[in-house]
Order: structure tokens, then C-alpha cells, then sequence
């Protein structure tokens, strides 16, 4: 009876095998549409923030295709899962090859990122990560980011405590297994030693045990800590504010852009989240006219409140069009002439997004854009000036 | 002072840990399954309660009553589609498998339906927290309401879970079921029944379980039920895998390990330290806190 | 000649399929026949076959269940990555450079395995199913708090942070934590991959056949016995067990070798993935080392030929795994199929030694 699954299993490899096989031949021909495909995590613990930047550059493509496209010509979209791991990334890089991409948006994860662009370098595929921060991603010179680097958002983070004097004893909470909140630790650990600030607790949690915070609070609170800085997503931030909540302390809590998105967690009791300080380049509260349309549009279309993700992945597809208008390109360039007139392209151009305002790039590929820091009043986010 | 709040943080967490873990050892001791889909039914049940309270805005006992029918109906139904069949299958690993392939399953069902955001729960638990020692300009202890009640109802479930397995005749059965599946059939108990049973007892106890995991911990997405119940069978081994007092145990060890090695040894390798004293106490008590000795026949 | 041949036709005919196999991709490969995902997909392949067949000589021939194989891959995946990177500038000749990387993971993971093995191998069934599964997890909860820089003073280790080095300014951050190594020159390839294949092979089919292999299914069928003729059962466990974790760390060499971002994510070394290689081994046939071969290669293309179907390619994928293990495991189908079975003219075959038993320590 083992002969009939062993059959089985050879007709059914052999089939997908020839499956792959049809469907392809070597590169598509070239077409009258820019491709566009994006890489990131649709399942899996950080699907949140792949289909985040999936509906964000859908959005921006379907506005862009209704207006006329981009040089007259439209936009094709192909999204692929990556499931948070670096090798399924590569997969997805390779199957939207196959598609015929011609421009990537991704990956969404840093990691991911990195093993991506050690492929993409060898098309020349000019490649646009919306949140991929570690600055490996960004080593080729075919990969540019919209978000922040990690550093910076380090530096910028102990820089704004130590000019506004916010405390003077500071305890950071960061997850040492996510290379996103253990990169912007390191920097800021490395730039608190020039402000007018102590770190007095510096206390991880991993990816297995990220549900009670109460040991890291209380050594914060033990050191006498008055800000507690949480370079985190919001999902955990969520829960170290209840639990403070809850424990009773009153210590002022300051983010990154991974805190955004705080108070759109449905049912959250965001008089939690009141204080909270965060540097984020975006805020789904702003009241300027272009967040409020892109809200209410994302709103309309998925259901839900974007968060940074989705506008960096929104913008992503508007530096691009940016970039195409401004390199003149055409489909029907091959992928790498498309990589060298973007890549050029890109350190002359200045764009206004929904993420910061004239947005410059640099040939390294890092952006130029200055933080917003916000705190969050009355459960929505505002400005400070 | 710090010492006794760690304690009680352990101890509020190792009891979430145990509520897990006596839903996993009962239904590892009758059917003797690892039943790696435990974790994700408890995060259905968190769902059901969170749309029923939050979302349809009706009264907390409605989903919790909703919660716990809809759980055991899933348990049963899991059991006879996936897992029925297999049990008499050459190896047991084979309905292993098919446990982690429900897990996937489940979660994924999860993230199509609710999607990937994060959802905060609102507790069940409406009790004010507990002050210990509290004087003026000196904190205190503070015991959560939500700490008591899981507390409480683990030890009401243990206690209830040890009656109905020893006084009653479906009790009798399944430990006649657990001792030797042939000969049970053999003296006329309904295997299958008795086996459903299991699951349906399992998965109540796993709505329950959620409901106390998400009042504590608020954060729901779909992969919020994976980790504690990894860790929860950890308890479960930890006590003697199959005995109910044993998860208990287990389970609030666990928990005051994890919490005191974060606090006195390092937070980044907690988890580390935690695996290694389960090691440990596996190499000196090779079956568990509580296990029972298994003999070897010839 | 012809006696080797009739003894070995089974293997023979097992080595074939593997080399057939990589003729076949290869010559599409340089025809340009096959898609990017395909042949990006043959590196990886390579290493979870390689998986697969190396657990099977726990699961299978040793009859214990491990739920920490990823954690032996990881060893080999992160000395070997280590070493390429730290020699990248000292050995200039690439295939020596590597072949030295895929022996020290051997070595590195396969004395790991040989430490964790001495102690644990006492337990049996699920005690030490979740023993394994909490040394992998100890593995990397280690190295994502690992930090090694090399500056002109030479290696500086760490356990707190990158800053905790105390490096010089030129100094080259080799292991950073969380983020893991970064840049490991790319020397995996699809040949390399199927020549470790056919050493995996060579060495578990060999193993099967030796004395040694006997003494240690004899273990797996009854200890009792085994123990009262003679057999040394720790020796014999120990060396199943540190060969398994070894070429374990074969395959994380050929996968860190792959991949410019090496990191330890619950996702590439957390027990998600040695459950992932246990389902390899189980649908495959516990015990049959080509079942394992074709169930890695299946089980790892399908959710990338599924990638048509968007948000629903992991639901189906589940469903698809929850059919298989039914359709392969129940009495109920296996009777099924041996009655469809008898209908079909047969096309006769012995079973392999190995197949023998299909028990495990589970029971």
C-alpha cells in the first residue's frame, strides 16, 4: 500500500514541477504596463504589517491607475507572502521575477530585506523597501528606503529626550530577538552616553515570551526611572501600558514609529495611551488634508485605520511614480535600465508624503526627512510644536 | 519587598500557564495526544467572546457561555474529522502531525476572518485588584483581580476535573479508556464516546482557559493562543504529563521561574533559563513532578 | 558484482533517483526552461532533503522523537556562516573555504548533538520529544544575545548588546544579536547541494546496513532484548542521535551559505521548523529514507506552487496537509488503497530494512 502513496507523491511532484514549468519560459515579454510587485508577511505573526503596506501600495496603484498612470502608462500590481522568513523572501523575489516584475516595493521586514537585496542586486531590479530600517538593507546601490534607518530613529529618540529635558533617568524596554527594536537600542544606548540622561534599566523581552512585562516595569520603576522608552511595536506596547496601568505607575512613555498604530488597536482603552510620546514620521489623526484623504480612502477600501506602515508603502508608490516621471522611463526598458535610470533619478528628486514632507534621497539610498514627534491627547494624536 | 511582587507576578502568570496546561493533560491522558491545536482553539474562544462583548456589544456572560459551546463543538468536530481516524494508525506520531496541521488551519481561518490587527480584549473579570501592605508612600503588593479569579477557577477545575474522573461512571470509563484502549472496548465502553468526551471537557476548558489568558493579557491576534500553549504543555510535562494536579503545579512553577530568572539572572535569556531548568528537572525526575513511573515489560 | 547489485538495488535505485533528478533540473536550468522561483528553490530543497533524511535516523532508525532538529541546523548554519565570514579575506579559494565551513558545521553540530544526546537519551517518548524541543530553543534564545566583533585586537564576545563589545572604530561587527550575520558569501549551489544529498545518502543507507545500523534498530524494536544479547544501548543511541544532529548541521551550512541575512527567527530555527522536518519524515515514512526525500520536495514546493491563490495559499496549504496525513495514516484509506491496490498488476518490491518497524518511542 506504500507503492500507491509513493506513486502519488511522483505524480504529484512531477505535475507541480511541469506547473512551474508552463508557466513561464524564461522572462515574459515586455508589455505596455509597469509591474510592480511588493514582498512582505501576509501570514503569520507579523501579517499585520504586510498586509498593511499591501493595501497601502494598492491603494496608491488603483489612484494612480484611475488618474491616467504614470507616463500614460498603467500600473499592474503583484503582492507575495514572505511569512516573516528570509528564504521565503527570496522565493517571493523569484516568483515576481517570473511575473515579470520590473519594480520592487519590499521587502516589508528588515531581515527579509537584506537576503532580497543580495538577489535583487545582481538584476539591477531598482528596489524601494517602505519599512525594511536596518541600514544592510540599503547597502546596494539598487535599494532605497522611505522609512528611517534604525539609527536614526536611535539617535533622534536620546537626542529629543536629552534637548527637551524629559528626564533625567531613563529605562528602555526593547525585544532582543526583532532586529528592528534591538537596532534602535543599540543606538540609542551608544547616544544617551552624550546626553544630559542616564539609562538606568535596560531590559528585554524575545519573540517567546512577550506577554508579562511585569519584571521589566518593576526594575524600571526599582531604578527610579522616569520615561521609559519603548523602541517596540504596538502590539507589546499595548500591553505594557495596561499592565503599568494596572501595577499603578506613572512613568511617561516615549516610541517610535512601531508605536503608531497604538490607538487604532480595536477596543484599546486609549486613556491608557494619554501622554504617550512617540517620534513618528506619520499620525492617521493628522489633520493635514492629504492624511485625512488617504484615511478615509484606506478606511473605505480595507476596513480599517492605516497605520505607518500602510503610508510608507503609499508613498513608496508615489516616490516611484516620481521617480519614472522624473528618468522619463518606459516599460518597456529592461529591468536593469529601469534600475539605473530610477536609481539616478532618485537622488533628484524631492517628494511631499503622506510620511514627511520634501523627502530627499542620497545616493546611499537612506531618505532625508524629519520626524514628527507626537503625543497623544485626549486619544488622538497630536503634533507638538 | 520586590522579591514577594515578583512572586505574585509569577504566580499570576504561572496560573494562566496552569489553566492552559489542564486542558492539554487531560486530554493527553485519555487519548494520549499531544494536541498541538490547544493553543488555537483557546484563541477561537478569545475571538467569540470579542465579538460577542465588543463588537455586538451584548453581555459578557452570553460570550462566555457562547464561547465555551462553540469551543466544544470545535473540539468534538476536530476530533472526529482529524484525529478519530488516525488513532489507530501504525504511529502516533501520524496524529501528531495532523494536530499541528488543525493549529495551521485554525490560525489561518482566524486571520482571514478577524484579520492581523491586534484587537485589545476587555476582561471578564470585574473585580477591583487586591492591596497588600499598603501604606502612605509605599505601593504595596498588588494581587490583580484577574490573578484570583484564574487562580480560584484553576483550583476549582482541578477539583472538579479530579471528582468527575474518579465518581463518575464517564469519569470511570475514561480512565478505563486511558489505562487500555482494547480492554476498555473489551468490558463494553463506548471508546469513541468517552474519547469525545475528552475533547469536549479539553476545549471547554480551553475557552475558559482564553477568556483568563486574554483578561490578563490583552492583546489578541490570531497567533495569541501558539506560545502559551507551547508553554503550557512545557507545564504540563513539567508536572507529569497526564496528571491534573501536575499541570497545576506545573504551571505556576513555570511561571515563577520565568518571572524571577528575568528578574535576577537576565531578561534576554529567560527563556533559556527556563527550558534549562525544565531540562534539569526532567534528567532527575525523568517523568515529571508528578508523573507516574512508567515500568518497562519484556 | 552482480551479488552487490542485487543486495543494493533498493539503494541503487534510491541514489538514481536523486542524480536523475539533478540531471534533469540542471540541464533545464541551463536551458532556461524553469522558472527564477524554481531554481532559486533548488538550494533550499537540497538543505531540507538533507533535513529530512537525517532526522528520519532519529525518528526512524533510532525510534525517538526529536522536536529540536532545528536547533542542530542552527549550530551548523551559524559556526559555518561564522567562519566563512571570519576567513572570507584569509582563504581566498572559494570551494576550500566552504568545504572547511560544511566540515566545521558538521563537527560543531554533531558535537552539540553528542553533549545534548549524553545526558537526555536516558528519557523516553515525549519527555524527550520536549526535551529536544527546549535544548533547540535554548540554541537560539543563545545566539540571538550573541555579539561577536573582530577589531585589530582581535575576537571581542558579548552577551548585552553590540555596544558592550567595547570594538575600535574600524572594528567589523561579525554576529550582531537579533540581526544575526549578515553577508555569508554565497557558495551553496544546486551541485554542491545534491553532492551533500548523495554523502547524506551514503552515510544514513550505509549506517541502515552496518552492524552498527542493526544494533541500533534492534534498540528501536525492543530494548529489552536488544540489551540482554549484548548491544551497548547508550553507545549505540549516542551515535544515531550525534550522526543525525550532524548532518543536520550539513543542511544549515548549504542553507546559511544561501542567504545573505542569517538570522534565528522562531520562523527558520524555532520548533515551528523542526515540527516542519518531523512532517517531512512522518508523511514520507517513518523509517523510509526515500519517502523522506520526495515528502520534503513536495511538501516544500507546495505552498510556493500555491502562491496564486493569495490569502488563502497557508489555509489551503493546511488543508492539504491535514488530507495527506489522512489519506496516508488511517487504517481506514491505507485499506482502501491496498484494495485499489490489488486491482492494479503489481509491479512487485521488497521492503527495505529500514521500513521494518514503523513504531517509534512515541507509543
Amino acid at each position: 500500500m506504500k507503492r500507491v502513496t509513493r506513486a502519488l507523491a511522483v505524480v504529484l511532484s512531477t505535475a507541480m514541477v511541469i506547473a512551474s514549468l508552463a508557466g513561464c519560459g524564461g522572462q515574459s515579454t515586455k508589455s505596455n504596463t509597469f509591474k510592480i510587485g511588493g514582498i512582505g508577511p501576509t501570514t503569520g505573526a507579523a501579517a499585520v504589517y504586510g498586509l498593511a503596506v499591501k493595501n497601502g501600495a494598492d491603494l496608491a496603484i488603483k489612484e494612480i491607475n484611475a488618474a491616467g498612470g504614470i507616463n500614460g502608462y498603467q500600473i499592474e500590481y503583484n503582492f507575495q507572502d514572505d511569512e516573516l522568513d528570509a528564504e521565503k523572501s527570496v522565493n517571493a523575489y523569484n516568483a515576481l521575477k517570473d511575473w515579470g516584475m520590473d519594480i520592487l516595493v519590499g521587502s516589508v521586514t528588515s531581515g527579509c530585506c537584506v537576503a532580497v537585496a543580495a538577489e535583487s542586486v545582481n538584476d539591477n531590479m531598482f528596489q524601494l523597501t517602505p519599512s525594511g530600517s536596518a541600514v544592510d538593507c540599503i547597502a546596494n546601490k539598487n535599494v532605497f528606503q522611505v522609512c528611517f534607518t534604525d539609527p536614526n530613529q536611535g539617535i533622534g529618540s536620546a537626542a529629543y529626550i536629552g534637548d527637551n529635558k524629559l528626564a533625567s533617568k531613563v529605562a528602555v524596554i526593547y525585544d532582543s530577538s526583532d532586529v528592528y527594536s534591538s537596532g534602535i537600542y543599540a543606538k540609542f544606548a551608544a547616544e544617551a552616553e552624550n546626553q544630559p540622561f542616564e539609562i538606568v534599566a535596560a531590559e528585554a523581552f524575545t519573540s517567546d515570551s512577550k506577554t508579562d512585562f511585569s519584571v521589566q516595569l518593576q526594575k524600571a520603576a526599582d531604578n527610579g526611572a522616569e520615561l521609559v522608552f519603548l523602541p517596540i511595536y504596538y502590539t507589546e506596547a499595548s500591553l505594557i501600558l495596561t499592565q503599568a496601568a494596572s501595577a499603578g505607575y506613572d512613568f511617561k512613555f516615549f516610541g517610535c514609529d512601531g508605536l503608531d498604530g497604538i490607538l487604532g488597536v480595536e477596543n484599546f482603552d486609549t486613556s491608557l495611551a494619554e501622554g504617550v510620546m512617540l517620534l513618528t514620521p506619520f499620525a492617521a489623526d493628522a489633520t493635514d488634508e492629504k492624511t485625512q484623504a488617504f484615511v478615509k480612502a484606506y478606511e473605505e477600501a480595507y476596513g480599517e485605520t492605516p497605520n505607518q506602515f500602510a503610508a510608507d508603502a503609499y508613498d513608496a508608490v508615489y516616490i516611484i511614480k516620481a521617480a519614472i516621471e522624473k528618468a522619463g522611463a518606459k516599460p518597456n526598458m529592461s529591468v536593469s535600465e529601469l534600475g539605473d535610470a530610477l536609481e539616478k533619478a532618485m537622488t533628484e528628486i524631492t517628494v511631499d508624503g503622506l510620511t514627511g514632507l520634501s523627502m530627499k534621497w542620497t545616493e546611499d539610498g537612506a531618505v532625508n526627512k524629519a520626524p514628527k514627534a507626537m503625543i497623544i491627547k485626549d486619544g488622538n494624536y497630536s503634533l507638538i510644536q | 519587598m520586590s522579591f514577594l511582587t515578583y512572586l505574585i507576578n509569577g504566580i499570576s502568570l504561572g496560573s494562566v500557564y496552569a489553566i492552559i496546561a489542564l486542558g492539554y493533560t487531560m486530554v493527553y491522558g485519555i487519548a494520549k495526544m499531544l494536541n498541538f491545536a490547544h493553543g488555537d482553539v483557546i484563541m477561537i474562544g478569545c475571538y467569540v467572546v470579542f465579538t460577542v462583548v465588543s463588537t455586538l456589544s451584548l453581555p459578557t456572560w452570553l460570550g462566555m457561555i457562547l464561547a465555551i459551546v462553540l469551543c466544544t463543538a470545535l473540539g468534538i468536530t476536530i476530533e472526529a474529522i482529524a484525529y478519530r481516524p488516525l488513532r489507530q494508525a501504525k504511529s502516533s506520531l501520524a496524529v501528531l502531525i495532523t494536530a499541528i496541521g488543525v493549529s495551521y488551519l485554525l490560525q489561518n481561518v482566524a486571520l482571514l476572518i478577524f484579520g492581523a490587527n491586534t484587537k485589545s480584549f476587555s476582561s471578564v473579570v470585574n473585580i477591583e485588584p487586591i492591596k497588600l501592605f499598603a501604606s502612605t508612600g509605599n505601593a504595596g503588593l498588588t494581587v490583580t483581580g484577574e490573578t484570583v479569579v484564574t487562580i480560584s477557577a484553576c483550583i476549582v477545575i482541578m477539583v472538579l476535573l479530579t471528582l468527575f474522573v474518579n465518581k463518575t461512571r464517564a469519569g470511570q470509563a475514561m480512565l478505563a479508556v486511558s489505562e487500555d484502549n482494547g480492554a476498555a472496548q473489551l468490558m463494553g465502553i463506548n471508546v469513541n464516546a468517552t474519547i469525545s468526551l475528552t475533547f469536549a471537557i479539553g476545549s471547554a476548558l480551553a475557552a475558559v482557559a482564553g477568556m483568563l489568558l486574554c483578561s490578563s493579557y490583552p492583546a489578541l491576534t490570531p497567533y495569541t493562543g501558539s506560545m502559551p500553549g507551547i508553554k503550557a504543555f512545557v507545564a504540563a510535562v513539567f508536572g507529569g504529563i497526564g496528571s491534573i494536579p501536575g499541570a497545576f503545579i506545573g504551571g505556576i512553577l513555570l511561571g515563577i521561574i520565568e518571572i524571577l530568572s528575568k528578574a535576577y539572572i537576565s531578561s534576554q535569556l529567560s527563556d533559556a533559563i527556563v527550558f534549562l531548568v525544565l531540562i534539569i528537572v526532567l534528567l532527575l525526575k525523568p517523568t515529571g513532578i508528578l508523573g507516574r513511573k512508567i515500568q518497562e515489560k519484556v | 558484482m552482480k551479488e552487490f547489485m542485487t543486495r543494493n538495488k533498493d539503494n541503487i535505485i534510491t541514489y538514481g533517483i536523486v542524480i536523475v533528478a539533478f540531471v534533469i533540473m540542471q540541464s533545464l536550468i541551463s536551458a532556461h526552461a524553469v522558472s527564477s522561483l524554481m531554481t532559486g528553490l533548488m538550494v533550499p530543497l537540497c538543505a531540507y532533503v538533507i533535513l529530512a533524511v537525517s532526522l528520519n535516523v532519529t525518528v526512524g532508525i533510532l525510534g525517538e522523537l526529536s522536536l529540536g532538529h532545528a536547533g542542530f541546523m542552527c549550530v551548523g548554519a551559524f559556526t559555518s556562516a561564522f567562519f566563512s565570514k571570519l576567513t572570507v579575506n584569509v582563504i581566498t579559494i572559494g570551494w576550500l573555504r566552504f568545504t572547511l565551513a560544511i566540515l566545521i558545521g558538521f563537527v560543531c553540530a554533531g558535537l552539540i548533538g553528542f553533549l545534548i544526546g549524553m545526558p537526555v537519551l536516558r528519557l523516553k517518548g515525549d519527555y524527550l520529544a520536549i526535551v529536544t524541543l527546549a535544548f533547540g530553543e535554548i540554541i537560539k534564545n543563545v545566539i540571538n544575545v550573541l555579539y561577536i566583533g573582530r577589531d585589530s585586537n582581535g575576537l571581542h564576545f558579548s552577551t548585552k548588546d553590540a555596544l558592550a563589545l567595547n570594538m575600535e572604530e574600524t572594528g567589523e561587527i561579525i554576529v550582531n544579536g537579533a540581526q544575526g550575520i549578515t553577508g555569508t558569501p554565497k557558495n551553496s549551489n544546486f551541485a554542491i547541494g545534491i553532492v551533500l544529498i548523495l554523502i547524506t545518502l551514503f552515510i544514513v543507507l550505509n549506517l541502515i546496513k552496518s552492524r552498527d545500523g542493526r544494533a541500533i534498530m534492534a534498540i528501536r524494536d525492543n530494548v529489552i532484548a536488544a540489551e540482554s544479547v549484548g548491544v551497548n544501548i547508550t553507545k549505540y543511541k549516542l551515535l544515531a542521535f550525534s550522526i543525525s544532529a550532524a548532518l543536520a548541521g550539513v543542511a544549515g551550512v548549504l542553507y546559511s551559505h544561501n542567504i545573505s541575512s542569517l538570522m534565528a527567527t522562531p520562523k527558520n530555527f524555532g520548533y515551528n521548523m523542526s515540527i516542519m522536518i518531523l512532517v517531512f519524515v512522518v508523511l514520507g515514512g517513518i523509517g523510509n529514507i526515500r519517502g523522506s526525500i520526495i515528502s520534503a520536495v513536495v511538501l516544500t514546493l507546495l505552498p510556493e506552487m500555491l502562491r496564486g491563490l493569495s490569502n488563502y495559499r497557508m489555509l489551503i496549504y493546511a488543508i492539504v496537509l491535514i488530507a495527506m496525513m489522512l489519506f496516508s495514516w488511517a487504517p481506514k484509506a491505507q485499506d482502501l488503497r491496498a484494495r485499489l491496490t490489488g486491482m492494479l498488476p503489481k509491479f512487485g518490491k521488497k521492503k527495505t530494512i529500514a521500513e521494518g518497524g514503523t513504531d517509534n518511542g512515541n507509543e
